[in-house]
């Protein structure tokens, strides 16, 4: 039975009447057109569907609509749009983090995600951070002294 | 404006729209008013078709299969050879096989009309394996004895090196099937616009679609137009597949008079595609009393799977690369394309060169701990050099710089005190390997089958665009190319236009495969921008074209496979150090180090990140990527269960190159898409195998495996099986 469901897109109130158990991946990309997010797997293993819930980063292909009623959800359309997120998305355009580019959103929010939480990061953490995210082009190498590179540049905005 | 070196870095003219998640791919197009389709496949791996059962079909739906071509169409898939059928019609060969296309307006009913589709199937025994395709299990299905292919190769004389031979020792080298995992999984959209058919695909070769599927409505390619999406990986994985949606697909769109559109998700995209040929080597080779190499005999065979396909192909360049980065005085090779009732296989970087490559160079690794040598010093004696013969009885051309490599590997992974240090079974182990790959087509089929041509036209306001049929799939080409053009009209790039090509509008410069694309079409390019550059501030609108020219001297005889089989190789040298827990066998990979030659480097930063994914997709076809067939159906079929390796997998790895000029080559650059892929399994087993004392011949190898060898296997001296 559908039901009306309201939360916070993108930083717009935003609400939709739809069955709440449709998967959120579905309702962001067809009834919202935003097209960034990407299915890879289905099955929450490969993190191309990142989005953040809340600030938590979680992958849309297996949460249901229903939970986000009330709840503040941002996309790589909407996280692209923030100062923080336009730091890592030319520091992965200057890293050379970007090959096939299908895993690519999914890892913009991961390392803002990661950089939100933890400023100057190791190696080891970084590498941790993107650990949900499956890339099968780069072998992560550049991905991660992208994200090394906006932890560099972000600087003090990356603090709270 | 673009100056100084070519190599010094630029950013990808797509890194900000792919971040951004702006590019579109495939599924992110509505293509409104397009039908959905689904594949209704066999389910069984060999058998007759008997009876299909069809739910009722409610108005507007509809099942297409076979019966629905035209008069003058043709039931096959074109795809180097045409035995692939776009529909089973009595016989099945593999789980999977296309029998019909269900489609509708609603995605939900199409897949519930899908699924209620009953077929009725004379089920027979199917042969999975190779062994099981030799031995024709069930009978053949395939001429008398399940074989789609075979050549022979020969150099100097075996048989007399065998007669003098101190001892001949015998080895089996296995590899697996393994799984594309582009991360975009395929889709297609056909649409008619009149006479004409236009086909959307995530693809590697839009030529190849055309050419591929216009026989099934009996028309001609150029009805038959497709223009390529933003491809989110490939890896050949969408050489020739997609054809395999774009057959069934332009029927229904044929049939129906309406738009067709079809997207595999992952589950439905890892059982039903393409993979990487398992392989079986057989090596005999002959050593003197003081364990000199006198002749290597190999026989390779790869399971082709139900349909040949572009198998021939990969079955050739496996055989070529059968000596790896070695010369010996005496060659033998013969090689097998065998008929299974798997999911035919195809393309996957490397193409049939990675499976020998693994197998030579463990084989060698295997020989000298038999004997007590060093591998390394062993391998050193024999390293092929300009001039040398190889397996195809052709020269080498170019300068070979692996001990250059060697050094910088060597020097950058303190390799000489670790190899020293680590004892065999201590736990810790470093290994090394060297490969090669030949670049472009072999022998002359640049020029006697692809005949690539390019275009660059100029425009008034000054903006160049560059017109071929060559596609982004990850690997930088649309930064790659514009910048070989910008660089030689010396002018901005951001004033050079490349858009994925569309068939109707684009000359066909070949595929996007065989490492060609920065070797024969970046060529094509240098000397078009060369011939616009003179006319270019002189004159408003005006077109050049290029055409392929091969260089006269290096003969290629297709019919014997003799002669020069490449004008130019990649090579590459990896050493990667690993350690191995005692008690639960896990193995941490403690460092990679590289280095290749790809001549001189277009971009460094993208061949840098070329080395970096060709690498550790290597080392996961050598580690974690199982991926079983049982009894026709494969058992992975998600990422869940079948692993390919996350950012905690390996660690970050030392990069080097050589400068190398390739004399036909645009700056002088070779090929190295495929070569960066196919040497890093050979490294990783050659030190698991050092760490554990054990003798490994086989990949993947999963840690659970780890284990078994090293409570059950065969010491690593242990000397190998003698034949006479």
């Amino acid at each position: 039975m559908d039901c009306t469901i309201g939360f916070t897109l993108n930083g717009k109130k935003v609400c939709v009447t739809t069955d709440p158990i449709r998967r959120l991946i579905d309702v962001l990309r067809d009834d919202f057109g935003l097209k960034g997010v990407k299915e890879g797997c289905s099955e929450g293993e490969c993190g191309a569907c990142s989005i953040l819930f809340n600030g938590k980063m979680v992958t849309s292909c297996i949460i249901p609509v229903g939970a986000a009623d009330g709840q503040d959800i941002m996309t790589i359309e909407g996280v692209s749009a923030t100062e923080r997120g336009q730091v890592i998305v030319q520091a992965f355009a200057d890293g050379g983090a970007v090959q096939c580019g299908y895993c690519i959103p999914g890892m913009v929010i991961a390392a803002y995600y990661l950089l939100s939480n933890n400023p100057n990061p190791t190696e080891e953490e970084i590498r941790l951070g993107i650990s949900g995210n499956i890339c099968r082009c780069t072998g992560y190498d550049l991905i991660v002294e992208s994200i090394k590179l906006a932890a560099e540049r972000g600087g003090k905005l990356w603090k709270k | 404006m673009v100056v100084g070196d070519i190599s010094k870095a630029v950013r990808r003219v797509d890194a900000v729209s792919k971040c951004e998640g702006t590019i579109q791919y495939i599924s992110d197009y509505s293509f409104e008013d397009c039908l959905w389709g689904r594949l209704v496949r066999s389910s069984i791996p060999r058998g007759n078709i008997k009876e299909i059962h069809l739910p009722p079909m409610p108005e507007g739906y509809r099942f297409i299969t076979y019966k629905d071509i035209p008069e003058g169409g043709r039931n096959h898939l074109h795809m180097i050879a045409t035995d692939w059928k776009c529909f089973a019609e009595t016989e099945v060969r593999y789980v999977g096989e296309t029998i019909g296309i269900m489609v509708g307006p609603d995605k939900d009913t199409v897949e519930r009309l899908r699924e209620a589709v009953v077929v009725d199937y004379e089920e027979l025994t199917p042969a999975v394996t190779i062994d099981e395709g030799l031995e024709c299990k069930g009978g053949a299905f395939l001429n008398k004895d399940n074989i789609h292919c075979r050549l022979k190769l020969e150099v100097g004389d075996v048989d007399k090196a065998f007669a003098k031979a101190d001892r001949i020792v015998t080895e089996t080298l296995e590899t697996g099937f393994q799984e594309h995992i582009y991360l975009e999984t395929n889709g297609c959209c056909c649409i008619p616009e009149g006479d004409r058919y236009v086909i959307y695909s995530s693809a590697q070769c839009p030529f190849y679609i055309s050419k591929s599927v216009s026989p099934i409505l009996g028309i001609t390619p150029d009805k038959v137009i497709v223009r390529q999406t933003t491809t989110g990986g490939a890896f050949g994985g969408k050489e020739h597949f997609p054809d395999v949606l774009a057959g069934p697909v332009i029927l229904a769109a044929y049939v129906m008079k309406k738009g067709v559109k079809m997207f595999f998700d992952r589950e439905e995209d890892i059982e039903n595609s393409v993979k990487r040929h398992p392989s079986k080597v057989v090596f005999k080779t002959a050593l003197d009393k003081d364990g000199n190499i006198l002749a290597m005999d190999s026989k390779v065979c790869y399971n082709v799977g139900g349909y040949l396909a572009s198998s021939f192909v990969v079955l050739q360049r496996g055989c070529f690369h059968v000596t790896g980065c070695y010369s010996f005085p005496n060659i033998r090779t013969e090689g097998l394309g065998v008929a299974t009732n798997t999911f035919p296989s195809c393309a996957f970087r490397g193409f049939g060169a990675p499976q020998t490559l693994f197998a030579v160079e463990t084989h060698m690794c295997h020989i000298a701990e038999m004997l007590g040598k060093d591998p390394l010093e062993y391998k050193r004696k024999y390293f092929i050099k300009q001039g040398d013969t190889t397996s195809t009885n052709g020269k080498i051309i170019e300068r070979v710089m692996i001990p250059e490599m060697l050094e910088q590997v060597m020097k950058a992974s303190d390799y000489e005190r670790k190899s020293r240090e680590y004892k065999w079974g201590s736990g810790r182990g470093i290994g090394i390997s060297f490969y090669n790959h030949g670049g472009a087509f072999t022998g002359n089929g640049e020029q006697a089958i692809i005949k690539a041509k390019c275009r660059l036209h100029k425009f008034a306001d000054g903006t160049v665009e560059i017109l071929c049929g060559q596609t982004e799939m990850g690997q930088g080409f649309h930064t790659i190319l514009p910048k070989i053009a910008a660089h030689v009209l010396e002018i901005p790039m951001e004033k050079v236009i490349f858009k994925d090509p569309d068939t109707s509008r684009v000359p066909d410069s070949g595929p996007t495969a065989a490492s060609r694309s920065t070797m024969i079409v970046g060529e094509l390019v240098e000397r078009a921008a060369r011939l616009m550059k003179p006319r270019y501030d002189k004159e408003e609108d005006f077109t050049v074209e290029t055409n392929y020219e091969h260089p006269e001297g290096y003969p290629w005889d297709q019919s014997t496979f003799q002669g020069y089989a490449y004008l130019g190789y990649g090579w590459g040298v990896c050493a990667v150090e690993v350690e191995v827990d005692p008690c639960t066998a896990e193995i941490t990979t403690k460092g990679i180090w590289s280095s290749h030659d790809c001549g001189h480097l277009i971009d460094e930063r993208i061949v840098h990140g070329q080395v970096n994914g060709g690498v550790i997709q290597g080392l996961g076809w050598g580690s974690t990527e199982v991926m079983q067939n049982f009894e026709g159906h494969f058992r992975q079929t998600s990422l869940s269960d079948y692993i390919i390796p996350t950012s905690m997998d390996f660690p970050k790895q030392g990069v080097f190159f050589v400068e190398n000029p390739y004399e036909w080559g645009p700056f002088g650059a070779k090929g190295m898409g495929e070569l960066v892929f196919n040497g890093s399994a050979a490294a990783y087993i050659d030190a698991v195998s050092k760490a554990i004392g054990k003798r490994i011949s086989s990949i993947p190898l999963p840690t659970e495996d780890v284990m078994t060898y090293m409570l059950h296997g065969t010491d690593i001296r242990a000397a190998l099986e003698e034949v006479r």
